[in-house]
């Protein structure tokens, strides 16, 4: 392994590593004292390399929504969302529990480690 | 560096000659001939003999390699090549590319093209790879993204879907003008046409969506000494930049306002000339709010006003300002990446009021007088934008 590459696997991997394990964990920039998303091996812009993970507290607003088309048979609307986090950076999702068109922009939401197509992904509910 | 320097490349390239081929249905036929068919048909538009290629410029979403594919099917041996990928603007930033090397003295002649065979293949196609963060929630890409702007858009502004429909609907008046457009003879939309059209991703319906169709097109570009001796009239390259903020709509900074506030300033800063002065706005329309944001970020109006500058079909044929006068990608042609197409209609726009012959169109179709047209790309998920100013000789 290249000795810059830190770590035995990279942020990505780690990411899902941690979501397996029931854990939603962004990156913060310790030098900054900022957090990002998506993970990456430097802070974007900048590329401060001093990162850290740190569970996310789960608490998100909605930024943009929309309801996905799809024929019943092949498992209906969904709704897919942009949500900013508490701790500042933007994400995709889906927004459940709630009509997928009826998700608006400004709610309050609450992440949840759920699984879609067998893999472990992070869903938002309405707070 | 300094302004000065950057702008060196102001007027110092023109196209001179234009095709597009197989727009609408070419069943039977392949991307890499429809590609080729338009490049050898703007040659001679151009006059200009296949031989004296010696620049290439493609990219198109069956070709991993299409600069060099289309060189070696055209038998082109070029000193140089770029098929940079930025999506539906990539013809826009090749023409900066194919001006900066044709001034550097690297290249004499070069050719940009594109084509697609996707609508006859089956469908909208792509080679994107999946987006990491994003792909797990199976979003409806290109469209989700769009969607995601536009109710973004319309929460901010207090916009409506009536709003984007008066895009759909001035674009399908043009296409009314245009025997080339893929709807000519479809007739005209009603904005209640638009809001009952069936839903994709809600907020944007079908006919907030661009149409799928095969197509190719391709432009000639020389230095503006030698573009004087070919047989048509150069149109100048007077001012072009480019800017990306982003590539996953995840990332996007801020969902209502794209790089194009960047690319359009520096680009008009090049030409000299103010939005204001265009005679014909040519816009990549992939959808409805599309228009809406680059009316406003190239300077047209002020941020969350375009909303009414459309209303009263002012951007239709009757209107105040003349966009997107081919009928766009919603109404005329969209094969996939429509960059190329934006570029032509700008080009046909000014040759045509100059005297040459590029086509018929109905009374109003052509625009009298036109001298200044500016060609705004697009890609990805309202990603890549580059903006080209264009102009004929006295305004140079």
């Amino acid at each position: 392994m290249a000795e810059n590459l830190k770590g035995t696997v990279g942020p990505e991997q780690q990411f899902k590593n941690f979501l397996s394990e029931g854990k939603f964990m962004i990156q913060r920039c310790k030098s900054l004292n900022k957090f990002f998303f998506h993970p990456r091996v430097a802070f974007p812009g900048s590329g401060e390399r001093d990162l850290e993970w740190v569970e996310a507290s789960g608490n998100g607003e909605v930024y943009s929504s929309s309801c996905n088309r799809r024929l019943p048979e092949k498992g209906g609307d969904f709704n897919l969302s942009l949500i900013t986090l508490e701790e500042g950076p933007r994400m995709m999702a889906r927004v459940e529990g709630i009509d997928p068109d009826k998700v608006e922009i400004g709610q309050k939401v609450k992440a949840r480690i759920s699984s879609l197509n067998g893999e472990p992904a992070v869903i938002f509910d309405i707070v | 560096m300094d302004q000065n320097d950057i702008n060196r490349l102001r007027g110092k390239t023109a196209v001179v000659g234009l095709a597009e081929s197989g727009c609408g249905l070419a069943s039977g036929w392949s991307a890499m001939e429809i590609m080729a068919s338009a490049v050898h048909d703007a040659l001679d538009d151009a006059g200009i003999k296949l031989k004296e290629v010696d620049g290439v410029f493609a990219a198109t979403a069956f070709h991993s390699m299409a600069a060099m594919s289309l060189s070696e099917y055209l038998g082109v041996k070029p000193k140089f090549a770029d098929g940079s990928q930025i999506g539906g603007s990539s013809f826009l930033s090749h023409i900066l590319t194919a001006a900066m090397a044709l001034d550097a003295g690297l290249i004499n002649v070069a050719v940009v093209a594109y084509g697609s065979n996707q609508k006859s293949a089956g469908g909208f196609k792509t080679i994107s790879e999946a987006m990491p963060y994003e792909a797990q929630y199976q979003p409806r890409m290109p469209v989700t993204a769009y969607a995601l702007s536009a109710k973004r858009y319309m929460n901010e502004f207090g916009a409506t879907r009536e709003d984007l429909a008066n895009v759909a609907v001035s674009a399908r008046d043009w296409a009314l003008l245009n025997p080339r457009a893929y709807t000519h003879q479809d007739g005209p939309l009603t904005v209640n046409d638009v809001l009952s059209a069936r839903p994709i991703v809600d907020p944007l319906g079908k006919l907030d969506c661009c149409l799928v169709t095969d197509g190719g097109a391709a432009v000639v570009m020389t230095r503006s000494d030698k573009a004087k001796d070919t047989k048509n009239t150069p149109i100048y390259l007077l001012g072009a930049a480019m800017e990306h903020h982003h590539r996953m709509i995840s990332e996007m900074p801020d969902l209502v306002q794209t790089s194009a506030i960047e690319s359009g300033k520096r680009a008009f800063s090049m030409s000299g000339y103010k939005p204001n002065d265009m005679s014909t706005i040519q816009l990549y329309d992939a959808f409805t709010i599309n228009t809406l944001l680059f009316l406003e970020d190239l300077g047209f109006c002020k941020k969350g006003e375009a909303k009414e500058l459309v209303k009263n079909n002012n951007i239709g044929p009757a209107g105040n300002l003349k966009v997107n006068t081919n009928g766009g990608g919603l109404s005329c042609v969209h094969p996939g990446m429509y960059g190329l197409f934006v570029t032509l209609e700008a080009l046909r726009q000014l040759r045509n009021a100059s005297g040459d012959d590029v086509g018929q169109r109905l009374n109003g179709g052509w625009i009298d007088n036109a001298k200044l047209s500016v060609a705004h790309g697009n890609g990805g998920v309202l990603s890549s934008q580059v903006t080209n100013i264009w102009g004929v000789s006295d305004t140079l």
